[in-house]
């Protein structure tokens, strides 16, 4: 167990970058508490991989250090770092049993056959693995063989953290809810840090205490899923988190205050804007918009019905702006107005909050 | 969703193709099939002579050392080329500038007409002028290809490991750069040695090629002919007379058309039968 510290931590898959472009990881600081349940999320492409390959190991960063519990780790090979990593494509001994599968880190470990043994067991009774533990690993199914993954990571008692590099992927839809929750429910036992690198928000929300949201190389913000949805520190994470997105609309200022369509719009910050440079939006989840009597005039233009509430598209002043509007009740037939939760309402400059 | 339709005249389309079988093989065949069974004294009259000659040649010493010449052969150069093939396959580099001279470089023994692998070889390992030969005899080896029997097997096998490693080379190399990066990676974070990524990881991909390799080599090997018809054409005396030098020694040298024939049957039949108890035995330590 261990705290894993990124200390201005950057990579380049080029001999020699040139531009910033080039970097696939941008000078990141993040600390990872010991015990925490991280996800990484991000686009395809974003760097989360990378970023993973890095704290296990198996790829030497360009630039910076990765310290585990203030020790430098940089230099040192995968097996020296006591990681586990369980991939995105099951990796299997083909020609081993489930046991001796699980036994192979410990036995290469050169640890006694006795506790390898109680250990094997254990784990595997910890992950419902008990009843194949006897036959050949090549015959089992992708989510069996995901759990032998993850146990060959689990039976070493002196793993600093677990990795997950989009494991559900080759998982069938309805056993992947049940593979989540599994997971969830060992980490409570185990207490070991876990990271989960996914694209996908679900996986990544009900898998982590704290998420990491990454896009081009670079952490945008790191929160609870909470605060990527009540406070996205970007505008990316309110595209990328929430279905549908957050609305961001062009802002214009006036008098120091937000607008837009010609309207002024109460946001949660109080801030003057006219000492601010920049391109500057305002963004509003979907959920924090309503139909008002007053305020943004808008045409309504499209709704869908997603079950529990419907998806309104509505158009103010040639922008887009989404709202959820719950079973029942009604909808405007044609121009509306809308109003947005003052709270929840931000205003964003070149992409970044303004606090 | 059991109700096939079933419409026969479907047949119509696999004609042209029986066609074509039943003249590049059935036909040809049938021709060796009517020797085996009939006697001639010239003058291309024949006579019914039932399965004398299938007694004879299973009875005779001649053939029954041939074949264990063959059998000697066959095994031998398996064992040194796919263990070496593998082991050369291993070495070589999976990515970078130095894939392709390493594959070039290997595929070269395979482009070379067998007739000039056979002249090349004898050439090269003439004791008077050859450097293998030449070599050999200076390092203090009393080593003469044409007249010991020995040196005549020595140089045969070098031969073929030479010009057959390669395809067992590519072969493996195939199967291993389609191991997936991430077996290496949980290797090598369960802390496996190299022989442990070996045993468990890479010679497990590997069995089907490889299974394909031994069937390949096995077939060839056992029908070996312009090598070392070329190389010691048999010799010294018939120290190295394989399988097919002698059918060919008994066909066109003594027109011997019945026991030839008969031969040729048994000989085909021969490596069918090894073929299928490999294949099936590999196939079968494939399923379990």
């Amino acid at each position: 167990m261990a705290k894993i510290t990124l200390e201005n931590l950057g990579h380049s898959y080029m001999e020699s970058p040139q531009s910033e472009a080039d970097w696939a990881l941008k000078k990141l600081n993040i600390d990872w508490e010991d015990g925490g349940a991280y996800a990484l999320l991000g686009p395809s492409g974003c760097g989360k991989t990378t970023l993973l390959s890095i704290i296990s190991g198996l790829l030497h960063p360009s630039a910076g250090r990765v310290l585990f519990d203030d020790k430098d780790v940089t230099d040192l090979p995968p097996d020296q770092r006591h990681i586990a990593q369980v991939f995105q494509f099951p990796v299997v001994y083909d020609t081993m049993t489930v046991y001796d599968n699980l036994a192979f880190p410990l036995r290469n470990r050169h640890v006694p056959e006795a506790d390898v043994d109680k250990r094997v067991r254990e784990i595997a009774e910890m992950i419902d693995l008990t009843d194949t533990l006897g036959s050949r690993a090549k015959g089992l199914t992708a989510d069996g063989k995901q759990k032998i993954s993850l146990g060959r990571g689990l039976v070493r008692s002196d793993v600093n953290v677990i990795m997950f590099d989009e494991p559900l992927t080759v998982i069938d839809p309805h056993l992947k809810w049940l593979l989540r929750s599994k997971l969830k429910e060992l980490h409570q036992r185990v207490k070991t840090t876990m990271i989960y690198v996914t694209h996908d928000q679900t996986e990544a929300l009900t898998f982590a205490d704290k998420v990491v949201v990454m896009n081009l190389g670079e952490v945008v913000q790191i929160g609870t899923p909470v605060d990527l949805f009540e406070r996205p520190q970007h505008t990316f994470v309110g595209h990328f988190i929430g279905s549908p997105g957050m609305n961001v609309l062009p802002c214009a200022v006036e008098d120091g205050k937000p607008h837009f369509a010609g309207t002024e719009i109460d946001t949660a910050s109080d801030k003057n804007l006219n000492d601010i440079k920049g391109t500057l939006q305002i963004g509003v989840r979907p959920e924090f918009v309503q139909f008002a009597d007053k305020g943004v005039p808008a045409k309504v233009v499209k709704v869908s019905d997603a079950g529990r509430f419907r998806i309104v598209e509505t158009h103010a002043d040639d922008t887009s702006i989404k709202l959820l509007v719950p079973e029942g009740q009604g909808i405007p037939a044609d121009d509306a107005y809308l109003a947005f939760d003052r709270n929840h309402t931000q205003v964003y400059r070149d992409g970044w909050i303004v606090a | 969703m059991n109700n096939k339709t079933i419409n026969h005249a479907a047949w119509i389309f696999v004609l042209p193709v029986v066609a074509l079988v039943a003249f590049n093989a059935i036909i040809p065949l049938m021709t060796v099939v009517n020797y085996s069974v009939q006697e001639t004294f010239g003058d291309n009259t024949f006579f019914w002579a039932g399965v004398i000659w299938f007694e004879e040649v299973l009875h005779s010493s001649r053939f029954h050392d041939a074949l264990l010449r063959q059998l000697a052969f066959t095994f031998t150069i398996l064992a040194i080329e796919v263990p070496l093939g593998v082991a050369i396959a291993l070495a070589m580099p999976r990515k970078g500038a130095w894939v392709s001279v390493c594959l070039v470089t290997m595929a070269l023994p395979l482009l070379i007409p067998w007739n000039v692998v056979g002249a090349m070889w004898n050439i090269f390992a003439l004791p008077d002028i050859g450097l293998l030969g030449r070599g050999l005899n200076a390092l203090g080896f009393d080593y003469n290809f044409t007249r010991q029997p020995g040196d005549a097997w020595f140089t045969l096998i070098l031969m073929d490991v030479w010009h057959w490693t390669s395809l067992v080379v590519l072969l493996a190399y195939a199967g291993l750069v389609s191991i997936p990066d991430a077996y290496y990676q949980a290797a090598k974070i369960d802390g496996a040695g190299s022989f442990a990524i070996f045993r468990f990881i890479q010679l497990p991909k590997l069995k089907r090629v490889l299974t394909i390799a031994v069937l390949l080599r096995f077939m060839d090997s056992f029908m070996i002919y312009t090598e070392p018809f070329v190389l010691t054409g048999g010799g010294p005396g018939n120290s190295t007379t394989l399988l097919s030098i002698d059918l060919v020694k008994i066909a066109l040298g003594q027109f011997d058309l019945g026991p030839a024939a008969a031969m040729s049957l048994i000989y085909f039949l021969i490596i069918l039968l090894l073929s299928w108890v490999f294949y099936t035995l590999m196939m079968r330590s494939e399923a379990q």
